[in-house]
């Protein structure tokens, strides 16, 4: 999860800052976000998918300024 | 002797290290962190603070600064460096320290005085305190547990690069009295020249009898006393 594009991220800013002057002189932007590794017992590949959203959406994220994308493994 | 205190964006405890530089006759240059030439120095200090607020991890930021380089040579070259709590943590970022500065273990900031043992006093910040070896300092961290595999514990054990282990007021070196987890009850470690000390607990704030003590004093008195 990331803060939403119109959302301002200072530690995403100053991470790119920084890169550009360690010479990373083609970094266009950077975004700073969070990582959850979740386990969940169910087979079902849609159903698993659904209750991560749903944990997305109830806990992990606030919405208003947050993005999520969910991958399966 | 000629100093420099570098400061960053979020340093905080720069002040404090130039009135303790001065009280002891240290000549002090303060120098921002986008100048690209050290003053000339014999001892270069990293203070405390939260610089660049701490983004992305302690210290992180602050390691890639214009300056560095040439704190990189200076320490390089033999020059004296001292970094003092996030300080400290800029110079594990650079790479000039061993080991890693993780949170600490319950999580919660950390602001009060706690003891110290001075574990070695065969460097230039430590000869002084030949004759009290049990000290008190302040510390005031988020992420001062220091950790270290257990190859680097025991090389830093044997080779004497560990100078402070915190400790109750005896000197009872245990984890009852370790405030942050810390490996070993590690409070400072030296590099293998020993002319670079990074240390979580604040000197610079116990340098005055009537307001908090001298006990801090004896790392200034010593490093004037190398030169």
């Amino acid at each position: 999860m990331t803060l939403k594009k119109d959302v301002l991220d200072p530690q995403g800013k100053v991470v790119g800052q920084t890169l550009k002057n360690m010479g990373y002189e083609n970094i266009i932007n950077v975004r700073q976000g969070k990582y959850f590794d979740i386990e969940i017992d169910e087979t079902d590949k849609e159903k698993a998918k659904k209750i991560a959203e749903e944990i997305c959406k109830k806990l992990l994220t606030n919405i208003v300024i947050e993005d999520y994308s969910i991958s399966l493994k | 002797m000629k100093s420099s205190v570098i400061i960053f964006p979020g340093s905080n405890c720069d002040r404090d290290v130039a009135v303790a530089l001065e009280k002891f006759q240290i000549k002090n240059e303060m120098v921002w962190h986008n100048e690209s030439n050290l003053p000339k120095s014999d001892l270069v200090i990293l203070p405390g603070g939260f610089s660049y607020g701490d983004y992305l991890r302690t210290g992180c930021i602050a390691s890639k600064s214009k300056i560095i380089k040439d704190v990189l040579k200076h320490a390089n070259k033999g020059g004296l460096v001292l970094g003092i709590c996030n300080g400290f943590q800029i110079l594990i970022e650079t790479g000039l320290l061993p080991g890693v500065l993780l949170r600490n273990e319950k999580l919660r900031f950390l602001s009060k005085n706690i003891y110290l043992k001075v574990v070695n006093i065969n460097n230039k910040f430590c000869v002084n305190y030949n004759k009290k070896n049990v000290i008190k300092l302040p510390i005031a961290h988020n992420e001062g547990n220091y950790f270290a595999n257990d190859d680097l514990l025991k090389k830093l054990e044997d080779k004497n690069l560990i100078t402070f282990k915190y400790c109750s007021e005896k000197g009872d070196i245990n984890k009852t009295y370790n405030p942050n987890g810390s490996s070993n009850n590690i409070a400072g470690i030296l590099n293998d020249q020993k002319n670079i000390l990074g240390m979580m607990p604040h000197p610079e704030r116990v340098i005055d009898p009537i307001l908090s003590g001298e006990d801090g004093s004896i790392i200034f008195e010593s490093l004037r006393k190398s030169h």
